[in-house]
């Protein structure tokens, strides 16, 4: 049985096992295999220690810590975490250590989790691999010459190398989906609005959405519980009471209509074995009495481009705070102009500063409408689409990530090809609406090196805003005839085998 | 030819085309997006928190005060209310706006397309759109200016205070009729009760685009921005000057550019800024982090319900009601709370006119507030009623009641009190006046005499004058100057 954060918590409520044995197991897979893996910015051993003891002792003075009690979890290090420094993995906030909670972070730890660190990320979340780190890269858990994935790198990692039973990420254009097909878990970006951003640090605001990692479907719709939800604190979240999701997991998928997206999914940047995945995993929604139908969204063929306008610009007006005036780095200049641009030139990779100069191309004058203009106009017509398409059907499917995970350095000298990576998953995030990525089957990479292991595969569940009860119904039912069976992504590498009950197993 | 062009060009009369963005804060008690109190005066950087410091990951919420203070703006100014209104990122690098951008309203405002009359004629009001003020720098060392200072402080206090920021249409033509419109918009402003228009303190900030062209044309020229007038009177000054700068460079066959000028306050000038051609582009775009403004149906009829009787047609009501000049009404407006004051007293007055009322207020009660430096509200208008009923009355003479008002004023005693604890009330019975007036004329016999023997009206009324006095010195200055005249007038007949 894996170790699932239901099952934690549920034991820990119970004192089967105390919040703290369950921590220090962690902290023994961290030990054991974090040098290798590098998925922490920060790893808060100590004030997980002390957490763990209070859950104890809640659940000895006959207190419900909550949903997550005692369950590990790993924050993104772009969320916003109160005396706690929060980088997103740039030089630019050294130093910085916020004054305040994201709301996630609040509810989270409301619900009884306890905070295990905070992970790498692609600097500021741009970028598909956690590369773009001022720190230094995340490997994947599977295969330690590979990249996880990224943005959220270091929270996929996290989990498929058993450091933390849950993580929260963020998906921009699929920082959450690519990295969890990668590394072997579940992992969702719900629909715009539905989880506070407040705390999150911003990317590109109309975009970006906190989702949680996990080893199982039914983890995940645990956490998305605990964090979503209205939340006044930030303008765009959902008014209305967020639906319930584990209730109804196990409903099955009997009847439902699920779309292949067939311009995502039969396109030529597609690895066969990803395809044969998507095509397995839609026979056994079949099976289990679904009917599955190929659909057209032509449109999401420019979701790219569009992307890559929006995203940008509003990432140049968000990161133009970092100036060095009030906190984190500042490099001095003759007079403020040349402080300002001295501190965005040491403190900003070059990726970042790359898309600081798209966007802010993308919105100067003249260019307005033939750029921004007109990937706003490209995102309502998806959402059109894509509209059309939930007519008719329930959920899509496609593949999360083109390929299975590459090998570190492959991408980096090409940022068109690295970008790619989220051809799949960008549709959604412009159109505002949830996918999840669940994982199905593994591959061996074609003209990898010998002694290369199977690599995971992540097949995506689309929905309509809203639509996560059935998204998620899909995606368990995906899970459970997936090869390996019932409970997906046995956790990567040297693992200890079997939980234990004793500390330091 | 040179002759006659010269007789042109000093005969050419110049109009001034003047529109007037005027940026007035809001007095909510809490800033545009978060929950810090909008206080002026406080400890540098005290009322701030993550959001309006701009610190990463905080998010904006929209204070639904403010948006309810600009539909009470658009109730006042005629302005018409989109359905839906959005802001938007204003982008530029400055150290006292904290996210190096701020958030404004662009393409689509709050409000639209309305007016204000300014005696008699109306001025276009082209947009009404809330935005956030920025926060205060001050530049030690170099001249003041932030490339040369030695070392700059940021107060972020005002960083997110709410803004509306009222942009008129080029109606205006005059430096006068440019202070006139502001000080129609500053009352109308006040009476609704949405800022306190404080120029000193800067809640209320003008910047001014002016330009010339000659009498009967048409067409506009180009015009230049005057940023950040901080009084009427540098308004005025501004204006002016630049009307002379902008004509004087026509005159001489140059031409006008478009820039952005300060007002030099000390110089008496204007000085260029940075020109237009090397602005800023400010690439707007919508805010994404918030939602589009949509003010509900319930939200309007409130506001309407809840709007005040406006400068104008109050002026109109006291003037007509009250048989005062327009000036008198002018007044009384244009100090916060004194037509209300005004208004209070003449509601419990027992004797006397609301004339009476004005005028006492216009001249007394003004000058004693102006003296102290208080609001009209630390005043009780019954006390300036019973002033007014005792003088109405007969009571107390009017120079009398001068100390009386003036004594009341300072020991917040009523006026009455006042005047019985003095002993102060006038001498009215005929039968005792009479008495006195008799006594003094028997010891006068000899002026009595004279003047009754004198031809000259000087002369008598020099004779008359001093008997008078001399009754009224009898009297310890309380006879009743009426009665006493008459009393006179029928004894030396």
């Amino acid at each position: 049985m894996a170790d699932s954060a239901i099952a934690i918590a549920a034991d820990v409520r119970s004192r089967r096992r105390s919040a703290r044995d369950v921590l220090e197991q962690h902290l023994a897979q961290i030990d054991a295999r974090e040098r290798d893996v590098h998925a922490f910015n920060l790893v808060t051993a100590d004030a997980a220690r002390a957490r763990a003891d209070e859950i104890d002792a809640a659940v000895a003075r006959g207190d419900n810590p909550g949903p997550l009690a005692g369950v590990p979890l790993a924050l993104k290090d772009n969320l916003c975490t109160r005396r706690v420094p929060t980088t997103c993995s740039s030089r630019i906030l050294a130093g910085w250590v916020p004054p305040y909670d994201a709301t996630v972070v609040q509810r989270v730890h409301a619900a009884g989790a306890v905070v295990v660190g905070k992970t790498n990320l692609d600097e500021f979340a741009m970028g598909s691999s956690t590369e773009n780190s001022a720190f230094g890269p995340t490997r994947n858990p599977h295969d330690l010459a590979r990249v996880p994935g990224g943005s959220s790198g270091g929270s996929a990692a996290a989990v498929a190398a058993g450091f933390a039973a849950l993580a929260l990420g963020s998906d921009t254009g699929g920082s959450v989906r690519q990295p969890a097909a990668l590394c072997g878990v579940v992992g969702v970006k719900p629909t715009y609005g539905a989880v506070s951003r407040y705390g999150l640090i911003a990317f590109a605001s109309s975009l970006d959405q906190i989702g949680p990692f996990a080893g199982s479907v039914a983890d995940a719709a645990l956490l998305l519980e605990v964090v979503g939800g209205h939340d006044p604190c930030d303008s765009t979240s959902i008014a209305s009471p967020a639906p319930a999701l584990l209730a109804d997991l196990d409903r099955g998928v009997e009847g439902l209509r699920i779309g292949i997206v067939e311009e995502l999914t039969d396109s030529d940047g597609i690895q066969s074995d990803v395809r044969d995945s998507v095509e397995a995993a839609a026979a056994s929604l079949i099976d289990a009495g679904a009917k599955t139908e190929r659909v057209q969204v032509p449109s999401t063929m420019y979701g790219l481009s569009a992307y890559y306008l929006i995203a940008p610009a509003e990432a140049s007006s968000n990161l133009a705070r970092y100036d060095g005036v009030r906190y984190g780095l500042r490099v001095d200049g003759a007079d403020v102009s040349e402080m300002n641009a001295n501190t965005r030139d040491a403190g900003f990779g070059r990726e970042v500063k790359r898309r600081i100069m798209l966007g802010t191309y993308a919105l100067s004058a003249g260019y307005y409408d033939a750029y921004y203009g007109q990937a706003q106009r490209v995102r309502t017509l998806i959402m059109r689409e894509f509209d059309r398409a939930y007519d008719r059907f329930d959920a899509l499917l496609a593949p999360t990530a083109p390929t299975v995970a590459f090998e570190l350095g492959a991408k980096t000298a090409d940022p068109l090809t690295m970008y790619l990576n989220d051809v799949c998953t960008i549709p959604t995030n412009l159109a505002g609406h949830a996918a999840m990525s669940v994982p199905y089957g593994t591959a061996v990479p074609p003209d990898a090196p010998g002694g290369t292991p199977a690599l995971p595969i992540g097949v995506q569940v689309l929905a309509p805003a809203r639509g996560e009860p059935v998204m998620f119904r899909v995606a368990r039912a995906i899970e459970q005839a997936a090869p390996g069976g019932g409970d997906s992504a046995a956790t990567a590498g040297e693992r200890s085998a079997e939980p234990t009950n004793g500390r330091g197993a | 030819m040179a002759g006659v062009r010269e007789m042109t060009a000093t005969t050419t009369r110049w109009e001034t085309v003047i529109g007037l963005e005027v940026h007035c804060e809001l007095s909510t008690t809490s800033k545009l997006f978060c929950g810090c109190p909008n206080e002026f005066g406080d400890e540098p950087n005290t009322n701030v928190c993550p959001v309006c410091l701009g610190l990463p990951g905080s998010l904006p919420v929209l204070n639904e005060r403010a948006v309810e203070f600009a539909l009470r703006v658009a109730e006042a100014l005629h302005l018409h209310v989109p359905e839906r209104s959005i802001f938007s990122r204003k982008n530029y690098f400055y150290p006292d706006m904290p996210k190096n951008y701020q958030t404004s309203q662009y393409d689509e405002p709050i409000t639209i397309d309305g007016w204000l009359d300014v005696d008699g004629a109306r001025v276009g009001i082209t947009r009404a759109h809330l935005e956030e003020d920025t926060g205060k720098s001050l530049h030690v060392g170099g001249g003041g200016r932030i490339h040369d200072a030695e070392y700059s402080l940021v107060d972020y206090n005002r960083a997110g205070v709410p803004l509306l920021e009222i942009v008129s249409e080029p109606d205006i033509r005059s430096a006068e009729q440019a202070k006139r419109y502001v000080e129609e918009l500053r009352g109308t402003l006040l009476a609704i009760g949405v800022s306190d228009v404080k120029m000193e303190e800067g809640s209320l900030r003008i910047d001014a685009n002016v330009s010339v062209r000659p009498e009967g044309s048409s067409e506009f020229g180009t015009r230049a921005e005057i940023k950040n007038l901080n009084s009427l009177r540098s308004l005025v000054r501004a204006v002016e000057f630049e009307t002379r700068r902008q004509a004087g460079l026509l005159e001489s066959g140059e031409r006008v550019v478009q820039e952005t000028r300060h007002w030099d306050e000390d110089g008496g000038r204007t000085i260029s800024g940075r020109s237009k051609e090397e602005a800023h582009d400010y690439r707007y775009f919508p805010e994404p982090d918030l939602v589009p403004v949509a003010p509900t149906d319930a939200m309007r009829t409130e506001v309407r319900a809840t709007m005040p009787e406006l400068p104008a047609a109050r002026r109109a009501r006291l003037i007509a009601e009250w048989g005062i000049r327009d000036e008198d009404a002018r007044v009384l407006l244009d100090v916060p709370g004194l037509a209300d004051y005004a208004e209070r007293a003449v509601a419990a007055l027992k004797g006397g006119t609301p004339k009476d009322v004005a005028n006492w207020v216009r001249q007394d009660v003004l000058a004693f507030l102006n003296d102290r430096g208080l609001a009209p509200a630390v005043l009780t208008p019954e006390m300036l009623s019973e002033l007014v009923g005792l003088v109405a009355g007969g009571t107390i003479s009017r120079g009398q009641a001068k100390d009386v008002l003036l004594e009341s004023m300072e020991q917040e005693q009523w006026p009455d009190t006042i005047v019985r604890e003095r002993g102060l009330a006038q001498v009215s019975d005929a039968g005792e006046l009479g008495t006195v007036v008799d006594a003094v004329l028997a010891r006068e016999a000899a002026t009595v005499e004279q003047y009754r023997a004198s031809a000259d009206d000087k002369d008598r009324k020099k004779k008359r004058n001093a008997l008078m006095g001399q009754v009224m010195a009898e009297l310890k200055g309380k006879g009743n100057p009426r009665l006493v005249d008459q009393l006179l007038d029928e004894r030396l007949s």
